[in-house]
Parts: C-alpha cells; sequence; structure tokens
C-alpha cells in the first residue's frame, strides 16, 4: 500500500483537473447561484474546488442553496481528507459501502475513483468478500444504519470493538459511522434531486432539477394544462393559510388529549405509503454495485402497527444531538461535532422567506413539519411536537416523496419529483431534499451515537 | 487529609448528620430538588417522579406523584423545583412544553395542582422566586422565558429571548427583580422581571449552548455558566461589562454548576455526556478539582446541596436510577493523586526539580539560586493565601540542577547531525562518511557502528577474521550505568534519567518521564541531597562525560591491538548490551559462554541482557559462510534499540535512514515513529530546522512523513486594502491590484518574496539579492538603508 496522498493545498491542482471540464466556466457562474452570497461566496466556492480539482454535480445542485454548500464541504472535506483515526483509502471504501447500500452508483463510481487516487488497493474493489475482514465486519452496522438504524444496539458496537485483529478503535468507529451516515443520506439527496453521473460527454443533464432555467419553476414547463395550473396555485394558497393558522392559533388545540398525540405519532410513523417499488433485485443492477452488496434483500421496513412487537420508540429528548450526541462525538472525534453541529443548524434555519411566488413567509412551521416527518418515519417522536401538523402541512405527494427519499431512495422517479408542491421553484424542492438529507443523517446518527454511549456506560 | 474531616456545624443545633448512601429508582433521573428543611428530596425524569425523605442511613420512599394508569406526557419531567418558601408546592417541566404545579398539601391521591400549557416546545427549566412564594418562571425550547403568578391561570409576562431556545433561568437570590437565562447559542441574558420588552443586558459566555448557570449565594455579583465548550466560567456582574472572573476547563459538556455553600470558591459540576463523577472545584485553582464523587454509573443529571448552610452533603441522582448522598469526608481528592513533582531537562544538561515545598525545604544546608553561568533560570516560591477551605498549601520549590558547561556540551550532537549524510549516496559511502564523522568527533563506538553496517551489508570482500578475544564480557560499559539506575545513588540515577530524557523529549515520553520523575522522588526523600544544586550537577556532569568516555575506557585494554586490523571486530566487543534471543542463536554459542550470559542477564535486572558473546561467535562464523546480512538483521536492530536505549536516537535514526528497507521490518512502526519524533524534537531544539526537516522527509513512517506537509499554507493579506487574499497570493480581489511587486523589475512576484521589514518593499528574491550587492539603498527609493542578510 502506498502512504496515501496527502490532500493539496489551495492553489494546487490534482493531476485529473487538466481534464475535467469546469462547469462553472462552462455555464457562466452567475445562474446556479443565487444572488445573495453574491462575490464572496463564489470565492468560497471556488477556494473550496480547486483542490479537488473539479465541481461534482452534487455540489452543483447543492450551488442553488450556498450558505448550506459551504458547510457541507467543510464536513465532508474533514472527513475525508484531513487527518482523522480512519486512513483516506479505507474512508473512500466505507463510502463506497454506504453508497452501494443504496444503489448509488453515482456515489460508488466516484469514490471508487477516489480510492485508487489516494491509494487504495484495486484488488479491493472486486467486491466486499476482497476487503480485509475488519471492513467486512463493519457491514452489518452499514445495513442497519442505511434502512433500519432502530435496530442498532450496543451489542452491535462491542462486537465491532471486541480486542482481536480485526477490531476497531472507539476514534476509528465514531468516523466511519458519521462516513456511513453521511453517504447514506447523500444517496437520499442523489437520488431526490435525481443527480447522474458525471460523464465526460453529457454534464448538461446533470440533474432534472436545476435545469439552466433554475429558478423557473416546473408547472410552467408543459407537463401541465391550464387546469392543472390552477389546482397547484390552489395549494399554494391553501398551504399558506394553514400555516399561518398553526403559527396563529397553536393554543386553541387544547383538548387533544395525550393518548391522542401519541395516537398520532403512531399513525404517521406506520402509515405506509405505497410507492411504485421498482424491483429491488433489479436485473439491471449494475454487478459493480452489487459487489459490495451483502444480504442485499434487507431494506426499509414499515413500523409495525400496535399491538405487534414494535421496537421502543426514540424520545428525542432523551437524546438530542445538541446536548449528547455532539457532546459524545467532540469527544471521540472533536472537528467534526463542531461542524456537523454548524450543518445541522445551517440546514434547520435555512429559510429565504418564500415559499413558490409569495415572498415575507415564515416557513418555520413548514421545515419543522418536515424535518419531524423524517424524524417520525425513522421511529423518534418529539414530546413537543403534535404530529397532526404534518398531515395538515404535508400534502400526500410530498409524503410520499419525502418517505421514499428518506428509506428507499432508489425507488425515486421523476415522476414523483415532479407530482408534489407543482408550482414550487427547483431550488425550493432543493431544500427540501437538504432538510431531508440532514434529517436523515441525524436520525441514523442519533441511533449509532446512542449505541456507542450506552457502550461506553 | 486530616484537616477535611473537620465537620464545622454552620447550621448552628441541628447540624445535618448522615453517610454516604444511595438508593435505586425505578427510572433514570432528570432533575432532583430539596426541600428548604433539607429533609426530603424529589426525584423527576420521564418515568418517574417521586418524593424521598433522607433518613439517617437510607433514603425512604414517602409519596409517588406518578399516579394514573396511563402516565401523561405532563408527568415526563425535564426540570422538577421545590419551593424554598413553602414545603408544599412543588413545580415540574415537561417535555412535551406543559409547565405543571403540585400541592403536596392536596387531600387527594393526585396532587397535580396547575397545568400552564403555553409553550410550544419542550421546557428545560423551571425556578421559583428565591422569596416570592407565588412567582414561577420558566424557560422553554422556544425561546421563550414566562413568568407565572400562580393565583392566576396564565403567564403574567413573557419573555422573548429573540434566539434560540432557553436552556437555564435562575433568579437572582439577592436582587429581587433580577433573573438570568442561558441559551442555547452561547448568550446569556439579564433580565428584569417587571420589563419583559427587552433584557437588561447580554453576553456571550460560551462557544456553544450554556446549559446551566447559577448565582453566587453570598457574593451578589457573581454567576456560575457551564456549557457544552467544557467550560465552567464565574462572571463578576458588577461592573458594567460582565467580566469573567474565573474559568475551569473540565473534560466534557457541563450540565450543572452548584455553588457550594458556605465556601466562595467552591462549586460542584457534573457532565451532560461520558464523564459520570461529580467535581466540586476551588474556582482559583482550575486545574485539579478539589473534590470529586465517582459514584455514579451512569451520567449525573442533578445534583444539589442538601442544606443551604451545610457544605458537606450533596444529593444527586443520574440516569443510571439511583440517587445519591455523597458525605464530603468520603470524597476522593484527585489532589491526592497527583503528582506534585515536575521534572524537566534542559537542552544543555541543566534538571529543573519542582516540588512541594514541604519536601525540600526540611534541608538545612540548602543554598539560595544564585543563577545560572549561561542562561537566566526562573527560581521562583509561589505562597498561595491559605483559607479555611483550603486543603493543601499550593506552594512549591524549584531546583534547578546544572551540568559543568564542558561535559553539559552537546556539540557532537549538532555537529554530527549536521555533518551526517544520510541519503543521495550508495550505502557504503554514507557508512563510511557517517563514520568518519563519528571518528571526528571522538565517538569511536558509533564510528565503528557504522563501519560494521558498512561491512555488513555492503560486503565488501575480505575481511579477515582474526583471532577475537572476547576477555570483555564482564565489563561491559554500560552495566555499571545501567545498575545505577536502579539503585538509589543519586548521581548516577540522575544521569540516566537525564541520559533517557534528553533523548527523547520530554514530551513525548510521559511515560518514560514518570518513572524518571518518581525514581527521583524517591531519592530526594530518602537522602535529602536535592536541594543543593551545585553538588548534585557536579556529579550529574560526571556521569555525562563518562559515558562516552566508558566504552572507551573499559574496553581500551582488550581491543587496543585489535584497533589495527580491522575495525569491525572492535566494534563487536562493546556491544555487550545486544538483547538477543539466545534460544535462535544457541547452536552458534560457545558452551562455554552461555551461562556466563544469563548470569549477566541477571546482574542486569532492568535493562537488556548482555549478549556479547553470542555476537562474536556469529560475526566469526560470518565470514566464513558468507551469510546473508538479512541474517544480520535482528542483531542490527538491536543496535538500534541499544543506542536509542542509551539516549543516542541519532545514530538510531540515521541509522534507520541509511539502511532505509534493510532494516526497517525488523523494527515496529511504533519504536520508529517514536525515535523520529525525539530525534525531530531535539533537531529542533536546537533550531536545526533543515536538517529536522530532512529527516522528515526521508523517513517512511507515514506519522513522521506528514508532519512537513500539515500547515503549509500562507496566508497574505494585500498591501493596499490590508484584507485576506483569499483566492492567489499576488492578486487582491477586492482593490483589483497586484499586491506584490518586485521593486526591482516590477513585475509581480509569484514565488519567493523578500521583503524588507524597515520599509516594506521587496521583490524577487534574486533581484534583491543582487541589487544590494551593489546599492545599500532600497531598489523602491524610498531611502531606507535596507539590509539583506
Amino acid at each position: 500500500m502506498e502512504p496515501p496522498k496527502q490532500p493539496l493545498p489551495p492553489g494546487a491542482r490534482s493531476g485529473d483537473s487538466g481534464q475535467r471540464r469546469c462547469p462553472f466556466r462552462r455555464r457562466g457562474t452567475s445562474r446556479g447561484v443565487p444572488q445573495e452570497g453574491g462575490e464572496s461566496s463564489l470565492h468560497q466556492l471556488l477556494e473550496a474546488f480547486v483542490p479537488a480539482g473539479r465541481v461534482d454535480h452534487v455540489a452543483l445542485v447543492m450551488g442553488l442553496h450556498p450558505q448550506y454548500l459551504s458547510s457541507f464541504w467543510k464536513t465532508q472535506y474533514l472527513l475525508l481528507r484531513m487527518d482523522g483515526p480512519l486512513p483516506y483509502h479505507k474512508r473512500h471504501y466505507i463510502a463506497i459501502m454506504a453508497a452501494a447500500r443504496h444503489r448509488c452508483s453515482y456515489l460508488v463510481g466516484l469514490h471508487m475513483g477516489e480510492f485508487l487516487q489516494v491509494g487504495g488497493n484495486p484488488a479491493w474493489l472486486q467486491g466486499l468478500h476482497c476487503a480485509p475482514q475488519k471492513l467486512r465486519n463493519l457491514n452489518e452496522v452499514n445495513k442497519l444504519l442505511a434502512h433500519r438504524p432502530w435496530l442498532i444496539t450496543k451489542e452491535h458496537i462491542e462486537a465491532l470493538l471486541k480486542p482481536g485483529q480485526d477490531s476497531w478503535s472507539l476514534a476509528e468507529l465514531v468516523q466511519a459511522l458519521v462516513l456511513l451516515t453521511h453517504y447514506h443520506s447523500l444517496a437520499s439527496f442523489v437520488f431526490g434531486c435525481g443527480i447522474k453521473p458525471e460523464e465526460e460527454q453529457d454534464v448538461g443533464s446533470s440533474c432534472w432539477a436545476p435545469s439552466p432555467h433554475s429558478n423557473s419553476s416546473p408547472a410552467s414547463g408543459d407537463t401541465m394544462g391550464g387546469s392543472g395550473a390552477t389546482d397547484a396555485m390552489q395549494e399554494v394558497q391553501v398551504l399558506m393559510e394553514r400555516m399561518k393558522l398553526l403559527q396563529e392559533n397553536q393554543l386553541e388545540e387544547e383538548g387533544v388529549t395525550q393518548e391522542e398525540m401519541a395516537t398520532r405519532f403512531e399513525l404517521e410513523k406506520t402509515e405506509s405509503l405505497l410507492v411504485p417499488s421498482s424491483d429491488i433485485l433489479d436485473p439491471s443492477l449494475q454487478s459493480n454495485i452489487r459487489c459490495f452488496l451483502e444480504d442485499p434483500e434487507f431494506g426499509y421496513k414499515d413500523f409495525t402497527r400496535r399491538g405487534e412487537q414494535a421496537p421502543p420508540t426514540f424520545r428525542a429528548q432523551d437524546y438530542t444531538w445538541e446536548d449528547h450526541g455532539y457532546s459524545l462525538i467532540n469527544r471521540l472525534y472533536p472537528e467534526v461535532g463542531q461542524l456537523l453541529d454548524e450543518k445541522f443548524q445551517v440546514v434547520y434555519n435555512l429559510t429565504y422567506n418564500t415559499i413558490a411566488m409569495h415572498c415575507g413567509v415564515d416557513t418555520s412551521v413548514l421545515r419543522r413539519a418536515i424535518w419531524n416527518y423524517v424524524h417520525c418515519v425513522f421511529g423518534i417522536r418529539y414530546d413537543d411536537y403534535d404530529y397532526g401538523e404534518v398531515n395538515q402541512l404535508l400534502e400526500r405527494n410530498l409524503k410520499v416523496y419525502i418517505k421514499t427519499v428518506a428509506c428507499y431512495p432508489e425507488r425515486t422517479t421523476k415522476q414523483i419529483y415532479a407530482q408534489f408542491w407543482r408550482h414550487f421553484k427547483h431550488s425550493e424542492k432543493v431544500h427540501i431534499n437538504l432538510l431531508l438529507l440532514e434529517a436523515r443523517m441525524q436520525a441514523a446518527l442519533l441511533y449509532a451515537l446512542r449505541a456507542v454511549t450506552r457502550y461506553m456506560t | 487529609m486530616e484537616k477535611m474531616a473537620r465537620v464545622t456545624t454552620a447550621l448552628g443545633g441541628n447540624a445535618l448528620t448522615g453517610r454516604t448512601m444511595f438508593c435505586h429508582l425505578d427510572a433514570p433521573a432528570n432533575a432532583i430538588s430539596v426541600c428548604r428543611d433539607a429533609a426530603q428530596v424529589v426525584v423527576a425524569g420521564r418515568n418517574i417522579f417521586k418524593i424521598y425523605s433522607i433518613e439517617e442511613e437510607q433514603f425512604v420512599e414517602k409519596l409517588n406523584l406518578r399516579v394514573g394508569r396511563k402516565p401523561s406526557l405532563n408527568f415526563s419531567c425535564a426540570d422538577v423545583v421545590w419551593h424554598q418558601m413553602d414545603e408544599n408546592l412543588l413545580a415540574t417541566a415537561a417535555t412535551n412544553g406543559v409547565v405543571v404545579t403540585w400541592n403536596l398539601g392536596k387531600p387527594s391521591r393526585n396532587k397535580q395542582d396547575q397545568l400552564f400549557t403555553e409553550h410550544k416546545r419542550t421546557v428545560n427549566k423551571v425556578c421559583f422566586h428565591p422569596t416570592e412564594v407565588y412567582m414561577l418562571l420558566s424557560g422553554s425550547q422556544d425561546g421563550y422565558m414566562k413568568c407565572f403568578d400562580l393565583r392566576k391561570k396564565d403567564s403574567v409576562s413573557t419573555f422573548s429571548g429573540q434566539s434560540e431556545s432557553v436552556r437555564d433561568v435562575q433568579f437572582s437570590i439577592r436582587d429581587y427583580f433580577t433573573f438570568a437565562a442561558t441559551f442555547e447559542n452561547g448568550n446569556v441574558q439579564l433580565w428584569d422581571i417587571r420589563r419583559p420588552d427587552r433584557y437588561e443586558r447580554m453576553f456571550t459566555a460560551h462557544n456553544g449552548p450554556v446549559f446551566c448557570c447559577d448565582w453566587h449565594p453570598e457574593d451578589r455579583g457573581w454567576l456560575a455558566t457551564g456549557g457544552r465548550d467544557k467550560m465552567v466560567k464565574v462572571w463578576d456582574m458588577n461592573t458594567t461589562r460582565a467580566k469573567e472572573i474565573y474559568c475551569v476547563q473540565t473534560i466534557a459538556s457541563v450540565a450543572r454548576v452548584k455553588w457550594r455553600p458556605e465556601c466562595k470558591h467552591h462549586i460542584a459540576t457534573c457532565s451532560m455526556m461520558v464523564d459520570h463523577n461529580i467535581y466540586v472545584w476551588d474556582v482559583r485553582r482550575p486545574f485539579i478539582p478539589s473534590a470529586m464523587f465517582e459514584e455514579h454509573k451512569d451520567v449525573t443529571t442533578g445534583i444539589v446541596w442538601r442544606h443551604l448552610h451545610d457544605p458537606y452533603f450533596l444529593l444527586s441522582g443520574s440516569k443510571d436510577s439511583t440517587l445519591y448522598q455523597h458525605i464530603f469526608k468520603d470524597a476522593s481528592q484527585p489532589i491526592d493523586r497527583a503528582n506534585p513533582e515536575g521534572l524537566c531537562y534542559s537542552l544543555y544538561g541543566d534538571l529543573a526539580f519542582a516540588a512541594k515545598e514541604s519536601l525540600i525545604s526540611s534541608d538545612s544546608n540548602r543554598k539560595p539560586y544564585i543563577g545560572d553561568r549561561r542562561h537566566p533560570i526562573f527560581f521562583k516560591r509561589k505562597l498561595d493565601p491559605t483559607e479555611q477551605f483550603e486543603y493543601i498549601s499550593s506552594s512549591s520549590a524549584l531546583s534547578v540542577f546544572e551540568t559543568d558547561v564542558e561535559s553539559g556540551s552537546m556539540d557532537w550532537f549538532v555537529h554530527t547531525a549536521k555533518q551526517y549524510a544520510l541519503a543521495g549516496r550508495p550505502l557504503a559511502e554514507l557508512c563510511d562518511h557517517n563514520a568518519k564523522v563519528a571518528k571526528g568527533l571522538d565517538r569511536n563506538q558509533v564510528a565503528q557502528t557504522w563501519t560494521m553496517l558498512r561491512i555488513i551489508y555492503s560486503s565488501l570482500g575480505t575481511v579477515s577474521s582474526t583471532n577475537l578475544n572476547h576477555s570483555m564480557g564482564k565489563g561491559s560499559a554500560a552495566l555499571p550505568l545501567m545498575n545505577s539506575f536502579n539503585l538509589k545513588d543519586i548521581p548516577a540515577g540522575l544521569g540516566s534519567e537525564s541520559r533517557l530524557d534528553r533523548s527523547k523529549g520530554e514530551s513525548r515520553t510521559e511515560n518514560i518521564l514518570m518513572d524518571s520523575s518518581s525514581t527521583l522522588i524517591n531519592n530526594e526523600d530518602n537522602e535529602e541531597t536535592e536541594g543543593s544544586d551545585v553538588p548534585a550537577d557536579y556529579l550529574l556532569g560526571d556521569v555525562e562525560a563518562d559515558e562516552d568516555d566508558l566504552y572507551m575506557m573499559d574496553h581500551e585494554n582488550p581491543h587496543a591491538e585489535e584497533q589495527e586490523y580491522s575495525l569491525p571486530q572492535e566494534a563487536f566487543p562493546l556491544r555487550h548490551e545486544i538483547v538477543d534471543n539466545p534460544s535462535a542463536l544457541d547452536h552458534l554459542q560457545d558452551k562455554a559462554d552461555s551461562p556466563h550470559v544469563s548470569g549477566n542477564e541477571a546482574e542486569t535486572v532492568s535493562l537488556t541482557p548482555v549478549e556479547s558473546f553470542s555476537l562474536i561467535s556469529i560475526s566469526h562464523s560470518l565470514y566464513e559462510n558468507r551469510l546473508p546480512s538479512d541474517f544480520f538483521n535482528p542483531i542490527v536492530r538491536d543496535t538500534l534499540l541499544f543506542y536509542a536505549e542509551q539516549g543516542d536516537v541519532q545514530t538510531a535514526v540515521s541509522v534507520l535512514i541509511v539502511l532505509g528497507e534493510r532494516i526497517r521490518k525488523e523494527i515496529d512502526e511504533q519504536t520508529q515513529e517514536h525515535w523520529y519524533t525525539s530525534y525531530i524534537d531535539l533537531l529542533q531544539r536546537f533550531q536545526l530546522w533543515n536538517i529536522s526537516n530532512e529527516v522528515i522527509k526521508l523517513s517512511t513512517c507515514r506519522a513522521i512523513n506528514c508532519l512537513n506537509q500539515a500547515s503549509t499554507t500562507l496566508h497574505v493579506n494585500c498591501s493596499n486594502c490590508k484584507r485576506p487574499m483569499s483566492n492567489r497570493g499576488w492578486i487582491c480581489d477586492r482593490c483589483r491590484q497586484c499586491a506584490s511587486m518586485c521593486a526591482v523589475c516590477h513585475h509581480v512576484v509569484k514565488g519567493l518574496f523578500v521583503w524588507c521589514q524597515g520599509c516594506s518593499h521587496g521583490g524577487h528574491l534574486q533581484h534583491i539579492m543582487k541589487w544590494l550587492e551593489t546599492s545599500s539603498h532600497c531598489p523602491a527609493g524610498c531611502g531606507h538603508l535596507c539590509e539583506y542578510t
């Protein structure tokens, strides 16, 4: 094994940068990036991507929200390229394993390249069976975190840390857990925005969201007839009214009993939204992804109805990111805690106070509904949230979309992307995807860290 | 400590009594609070809400407030507080945002009194006014604080923090109208209860959430805060700007802080995660807790002093479902376990030693420190004002032991470092060169090692294996030295410590330092020579001087003649020190020798057994049988280990680099890394930056290699607008000007830029150099007389 390459200092370019075309130059800079950030954010981006030698499609799409992008990018840079307990090639390999769980060929391909670039052993890429035992041991946790994070227990952690030849150190494991959750949720984002692999010849259609007319709304396209458009207009109006009502009249719901609140949560949690499930064992599934998969049938499963044995609900207040998660991660892998915290905050508070064609709207209720709904489908309950709001604010199509992207992103289709919020801008749909990404990551991370905490005490 | 056992009766007649005790709760606790008379405690959590009475020997469950078949979320408590005026009144904060008051005087089983459902999010904290019976304050995740009058159904006023969630609210104990609130974004706000429109003042106390705060019970201006950034800070609020007066750094996020009653400077803390202990700090001594309670097995979630005026009883609740009463005299005192001595070795062989004064001042013939011949050295005595609750006086004394100038000289090290060739030439040449260097510095043993390496690895032909007379076994040079390591013989002990220490560099080898300091301390204790600086240092010097000579001296006789014909063999007798696995080499060994070897082994308990015999016989057979050079790898490895052990990492690292692949696999990565870091540290302390960088570059350890790849960025500011230039180093994005123009050629400098620190003009390195050869004025024409050195 060769020693891994160090990150190049800003100003230097990695070897392959010459071959890749810089999408910024080709497309012009003003389109992809909204003007809020102005010039400084552009510089920030440039600075960020010079070392990598290219701007990948993920960054391009996230570029619609530059404030978030810089936070996201810093975290990813730290995870992959800065000092940390794991060697560089293993980090990329873990990324591959994580992305393969969701059959995300885009991320798998990307990191296969990176893996080789930092001096990874090409033999490992033949499949999981060729990787060292230590990495293979991680597969169980990878599988759980990807699909049913609530099943992860301290025994899993214990098994990995048990002294022995292929044991993990706690610091390594925490980095691996962060990497896994990061790439699971990034896979959600990739599918949610329909980001396609980067091929030299076809960059133009990198994704279905921010087409060159990135600020136009899809409804203005030819997908809808006149009546459909007015329907969509009404949807927006209704949504706005409901938000307003909820914000003003929250106190009037006093009559709701605790039992009912609990029932509402259970309802949301167990509701199975039927998604046109493509065959999971799609024969077209590329073999280069399948080889990183063990137990490919394992996937998200709807919570069983009450009465059957369901895992106990995760009470958000008993293990919060701000208090417990951060404190733990800050001890075991210090730099990343700060950055993750920043990232969660940025995304949770990100708003332009606009909604579709309306300006000056307080969207906090809506954002909280989306965030909590994602946590809800992973079984995390907030005592202080009325899950009735989710039903009020999120239309069925949106819920289908959110649940699909969060739980089985590989089934996302352009159709369900187009079906919800037909009058909204693409950038707003990307915004939802960002919320989704982070909420999902936090949910899985909370489960993982709680298991680590239990192991430690 | 005996002082500690003293129990004062601050309570007047009815002093509290009790012992350290605990009881199991049915569920994890989130918060606890005591009744004013210190006889009862309430425990609240998600699934528990009970009152226990504190008896002499045990906790007794008095009341379960969690009633009803299917307890609602209103019982899921994040915080609980017992009114300090009315012993029937309690308030809880529920995770679903409800504030509940409880009246124990109610006749029914359900003691729930009032329900305030005004907060939209989880309520993190409730707090009663210290003197007003009906005033209750709450702080919630939704960013609002609400003040309730318990006689009314709704809140009387709402305070908006205008920021993220409120983590703690506390009424000031002395100022009737004031309360403090802490926020998730790191701010602390002070409010006047009469003015809900705007806070009185606000300051940023921590980086990240401030989880808790506590007003000092006596000093009205002091507020302690604890945050996720692992700090406890004490603020003086009397001045117009809140001033941080004390800061304690803990090891985990601080979940609760509570001032200790009757002790002005003591504060108890517990942490949010990871660390389960409760600490009591003296804020003036922030580095070590003055007391520690280690009973809990999961994080402590609530701490409270049992009585307002008793500093010896602390109650705590924890996630591990236990409730504890801690008694101060059972606390563990980390200070007892701390090592109060410090030891540090200087580059030039001086040794500084700091210890508690009581240990040192007993020595009557101690002379005051006069001063160093070369450098000023501090000699400080510090006496802390001893206070009532000070258990350990913290005065200490520092002794400095000097080496005498010649023997302490490290010139050889510097010269060797500068002259060694480590790469770029064939192995044989490198070895020869280095051997010559070593020889030039009178380091014959090292010189011979190099020569030997050349012979082993580059198999230069004819080496006549002459008769080797190996009578040197008993006189193994290092032996006396090593034994002295174990003996309670101070000067020698110091000597060997120092060698060790110097070679490794203090920072890297804590454990070794520990050992050495403890040996030292023993010595000090027993023989009390520590104070006398002068004798100690000449002795030290003595040993130092020996060290190199020793080898030569002791072995002069056996080898004097050999020196002529063959260097390599001569080297062998000196290498008594090598550890080896005798079993593997047994067949080569002289039978007569083996017992002797074991004898030696027994003598040198602590260090490497002596094996020179086997070595020699090997070398003997080597040249007849033409063994592959791999065969010698274990021996070479042991040589290196020996050198490193002796404190000469320089030789070890140099050989390692020169031999490269040939030997690398033999030595485990960690040891190599250790050597490298020690050597690099030494080089840097001698300011041999170039050489240290070369070593870093040549090293094959990954950890070392990346040393000079970290922080390679150089940040520059634009010379016009003084802002940082983010993009490129030579053109400013803001003022669109090229920042660094060469004063000579008037082009932009993109590479090395040299500038005069007097007039700040400069340019291409080459241009400036050239210019200043002929002129002494600045090329820019500013008239400054620039200097280039």
